[in-house]
Parts: C-alpha cells; structure tokens; sequence
C-alpha cells in the first residue's frame, strides 16, 4: 500500500519530527517500499487475536510500590543533565500562551 | 610482547596474572598502546576511560601482592558497547542528542562487572541507538572492519566487535536486537552471543526494541564468552523482564562430548542469493559437526521467511515509543530557536536523531496508527507467535539447530547505505532467534578471500529457550578441533 505525502506529514507531527521537504519526498518512497515488503505477513494463516506480549512466559512481574531515595550523588547527576535550569528546577518553555 | 598482552583469552590472563607472568598494569599498557597504534584506523571507540583503567589496574596489583583472592573477571579490560549507562562516564548510544550526555547510574551489566573487578577499556562505537547492520549509522563517523579497513564491521555493536578482533581489550559487551551481537561477530570473525531473553538485564541498557533487546558477550573464544555469560547472567530487579530460570553456571559443561548430539539444519536458511562462498564454508563446517559425532538431521522452520517482516513492523513500533523519550526536556539536546514548547520537540529531535532513527520512528508510528495497527502491529504479533511455534515444534526433533550467520560476506563502506531494505536483509539469519526469544551463538567458520583480504564466515547455532549451555557447547567442541578463532585481522600486522 503506497503511503501519501499528506500521511507523511499527518505521522511526523505525530512522532514531533521536523522533517524537510526532501527528507518527506524520500521517506514517502522508503517507508513505502518497507510497507510493501513486510505486506508479506498478510499471507500467513494465524489464529486472531492468538499472541502474547512476552516470549519467555513471565506473567505478573510485580515489584514494591514503595519509594526509593535518591542518592545526593545521583540527584546532582540528574540536575547536571538538564538542559537549561534555574536553581534545582528544570527549565522550559510555557505550555499555555495569554 | 606488548601486542600479545591484550590478545590473551580469560584464562590465560588469569593464569598469568597468578603465576605473576605479568601484572596487571602490564596488560593494561599493552591494551592502551594498541588502541594508540590502530584507532586511527579502526575507529572502534567513542570513548576512553584510560585514566580510570590505569588506576584500576594498580589496585588490582596491589591485591595481588597482597595475596587477595580475585574473582574470574578480575583485572580483565573490558569495552562496552555506548548504549550501556556508565556512572560518570559519557553515554552517547552513537547519537549526536546524547553527545554531552553523562550517564547518573551504572547498567545492571555493568553493576555486576564492577562487582567482579573488570577494568573498563572506554565505550565503543554503534549504529545511532543501535540501529544499524553495519555501524555506518553513528553519528560519530563508521568503525572500519579489522580484516579490510574498507569494509564494514557489521553492526550495530561494530565497535565492539572490531574492538575485540584487533585486541584492543580481552573482551566486550554488546546488544542485539535482531542480530546486532551476531553479525558483527561473523564479519569480524569473533565469537558473539545473543543470550536468550530475559537471561540478562536490560537495566540500563538504552532501549531499541524493549521486547527483543538483549545483552551479551563478544569475545575471542567460546570459553571466553561462556565465563563472561556466567559472570553477566541472573534476576535483577530493575528489569521486570529478567528471568531467575537460569542460575547455574553453564562454562563446567564446555567440555562435555557432543557425540550424539541431534544438530538440524534448516533448508529455509540457504536461501537464493546467498553469497555461494559463506554457503559452501558454513556446509563444510557442518560436515565438521559430524565428524565430532553430533547428529546432523533436516529440519524445517516453514515460517523463516516472514520472520523479517516481523521483526520490521514490531521493532519499529517498540522504538517509536522508546525514542520518544527524548524530547530536549530533561536531558540530551535542546534546540535553541524554538519559538514555543511544541518547536522545543520537533527541532530538538529533527536536529539530534539521525536519518535511520527518523525513518524507523516514522514507520514505527505508521504501524502503530489507528486504521493500520490491526493489520501491521496486531498481525506482526501473530505472527510472532507462529514463528515461536515454529522453533518449538523443531526442537523436540533436534537439541540445537546450526545455519549461516550472514548470507554476506563483510561489505563495503557505503556499498549499502543508500537503500534501507537492502540494509534489513542482512539480517535474515538472525532475526528469528529475537522473535522467537531463544539464544544464539556465532563462531568463526571459515574465511574467503576477496580483493587480496581474507575476510571471515561466521556460523550460527540457535538454542532452546535458556538452553545457552548447549549451544555453548557445541560451539566450544567445534572451536577446539578447528583453528579459525585463531587468525588474526590484517590491522594486526601494525607495530604497537
């Protein structure tokens, strides 16, 4: 199924990726010729419905809901990550516009 | 002397160090003059963390005068794939988003190496986020392959493997994802395994794919890589995936006979167009195999066909939402000339991920769209499923299965960059082990000449699930009676 310039556009803003208008046209014929490729897997006979999300079986893998400190080494770590910050808090632009 | 220090096996370095043949600071000079004599060329690392190792290297010196007991991977310089979290230490995963990134907590791998002593060599190149067959990928410019510099190392742990080839440490860890531990180990004519998964922890490992990604050892021999899966392998509690099946250490039963054993060989694997060179060194190989007493029976895997197609809808999927952690908020790269929050985005992750990550999270998002995900995603699953099914069915008329690792030979830079597809067939042989979950061991089999370099055929054996114990074996039965693992690279002959 060949996909369109206009799903192209649709996904990217999706996934928020700035794409150029060559980098649109070349995905546009990769992404089809992927598509195309991987159509295969309509050919097989499955059951519907019929998988699961874990291959080895594991089933309810649960884990302490507790809180774990954060070490002062780690904590700084995390600080120094940041790309722009103001004191101990995490820069960024303004959700909401006046 | 000093180019040989850093091509011991385990073992040997071991026996050296306790014999007081050498110290500790010897291997790690050796090991950095070699990196100082060929990375120019090979361009396997991202990353040295020399000063560390030298000052690790005098501690375990002094233990040694002091009579100290060491654990096995004591002292042992080790290089790790840079999509490993390394406290402290620059993690890139080969992407410009990561360039200044520092790592704020060691990976459950690399917990348990620090636990045994091992002494960090610096970080290796990949494919950006591991995304790749042939590490051309990284944002930092291709590892070139030590049996030809103008040829690929495979990938995406290219600088692993290439690293481990030309003895610039003892050993390394890798990721595979759909054969990213296997096929650099065939191109570069090492030892690669992909544990199965679960076996080993994800924790700190920069996810790709959550549901296929798996760490493992790559390493000059089988022996090596069984030691270091022993060292690496069991529960953690930061990865809610990790398996507590597998406890026991598997390196015992290496020397164990393999007569009678029952190998199959999948037709489905010597496929059209295979490169008819690495076809007739893998069937060589497996005429070997019965010399040695296994068994070697036919068998079929109907669905290996389909497993690629899997592989590329569910793997991309998986990294479109993996990826979309990185966002320029927390950590990583933030665009500058974002004139609102929505910009901060897209120009932070137009501007730091590359065109392969782009094209992957592109699709990935496709398939996972609402209109397409039941016929993509949800058929991908079931498909998944069958092909599961497929290695189950097989393994009650065999205790391993041997095929082909790469149906090429090492290619050349550029040769297969410029169509993706062209790129994902590579790694048709490995695939299905991811899919499937089961563990995959890749040896050295044979070499091919080309242009006036003889370049390396790797062969593959797949496991049942947790079975690493079996394919270890046969690989290390195989190995002793053969001298393959044996040659060294072309970058070898370069004086340190």
């Amino acid at each position: 199924m060949p996909i369109s310039r206009k799903d192209i556009q649709h996904i990217a803003n999706l996934a928020r990726l700035a794409l150029s208008p060559e980098e649109e046209e070349r995905f546009e014929n990769q992404l089809s010729s992927i598509l195309e490729y991987v159509s295969q897997l309509q050919e097989v006979d499955t059951v519907q419905g019929e998988y699961q999300y874990q291959v080895e079986g594991l089933k309810n893998s649960m884990d302490q809901d507790e809180v774990r400190v954060c070490d002062e080494d780690t904590r700084q770590g995390i600080l120094a990550a940041f790309p722009e910050r103001a004191g101990d808090l995490l820069k960024v632009k303004g959700v909401f516009h006046e | 002397m000093s180019n040989t220090l850093s091509a011991l096996s385990i073992r040997e370095f071991r026996e050296g160090l306790i014999k007081k043949e050498f110290s500790c600071k010897d291997v790690i000079d050796a090991t950095y003059d070699r990196i100082h004599a060929i990375e120019n060329d090979v361009h396997a690392f991202l990353t040295l963390t020399e000063e560390s190792a030298r000052a690790h290297a005098n501690e375990v010196d002094k233990k040694i005068a002091h009579g100290a007991d060491l654990a096995p991977l004591e002292g042992v310089p080790v290089a790790l794939k840079d999509n490993m979290m390394t406290k402290g230490i620059r993690t890139t995963a080969g992407s410009k988003i990561l360039d200044a990134y520092t790592a704020v907590y060691d990976a459950g791998v690399v917990q348990r190496l620090k636990k045994q002593g091992s002494i960090l060599v610096g970080k290796t190149n990949l494919d950006e986020f591991a995304m790749g067959s042939s590490t051309e990928n990284s944002a930092y410019g291709p590892t070139k392959n030590p049996h030809d510099l103008s040829r690929v190392p495979g990938g995406s742990s290219g600088g692993s493997a290439a690293a481990v080839a030309s003895d610039e440490c003892i050993f390394a860890l890798g990721s595979d994802t759909g054969g990213s531990i296997r096929l650099p180990a065939s191109l570069c004519g090492i030892v690669g395994l992909k544990p199965t998964y679960g076996s080993v922890s994800r924790h700190g490992l920069i996810a790709m794919a959550s549901s296929l990604d798996q760490i493992g050892p790559m390493t000059r021999c089988v022996e090596d890589a069984s030691m270091v899966f022993d060292a690496i392998k069991g529960p953690d509690p930061f990865d809610s995936s990790s398996a507590c099946a597998q406890t026991k250490p598997v390196t015992p039963y290496l020397n164990a006979s393999i007569k009678g054993l029952r190998i199959g060989v999948p037709e489905e694997y010597f496929i059209d167009g295979m490169d008819a060179d690495v076809e007739r060194e893998v069937r060589t190989a497996i005429s070997h195999l019965k010399s040695l007493g296994a068994t070697v029976i036919p068998i079929n895997l109907p669905l290996s066909q389909y497993a690629l197609s899997v592989y590329y809808v569910l793997q991309p999927a998986e990294v479109s939402a993996n990826i979309s952690r990185f966002d320029g908020i927390r950590y990583g790269y933030r665009t500058k000339d974002a004139k609102d929050l929505a910009e901060v985005y897209t120009h932070s992750r137009g501007g730091g991920l590359g065109q392969e990550v782009r094209r992957r999270i592109m699709l990935g998002t496709y398939v996972l769209a609402a209109g397409y995900y039941d016929a993509y995603y949800k058929k991908a699953q079931e498909v998944r499923s069958s092909v599961r099914r497929d290695f189950y069915n097989a393994f009650r008329l065999c205790d391993c299965i041997v095929s082909p690792a790469s149906p090429v030979l090492p290619f050349l830079l550029g040769e297969k960059s410029a169509d993706p597809l062209t790129m994902y067939l590579v790694d048709i042989f490995t695939v299905s082990a991811n899919i499937a979950g089961i563990p995959g061991l890749v040896v050295p089999c044979g070499f091919v000449e080309r242009q006036g370099h003889a370049l390396p055929v790797g062969m593959q054996f797949l496991g049942r699930h947790f079975d690493e114990q079996t394919i270890l074996r046969v690989g290390h039965q195989y190995e002793k009676s053969t001298e393959w693992h044996k040659r060294k690279p072309a970058i070898s002959s370069v004086n340190t």
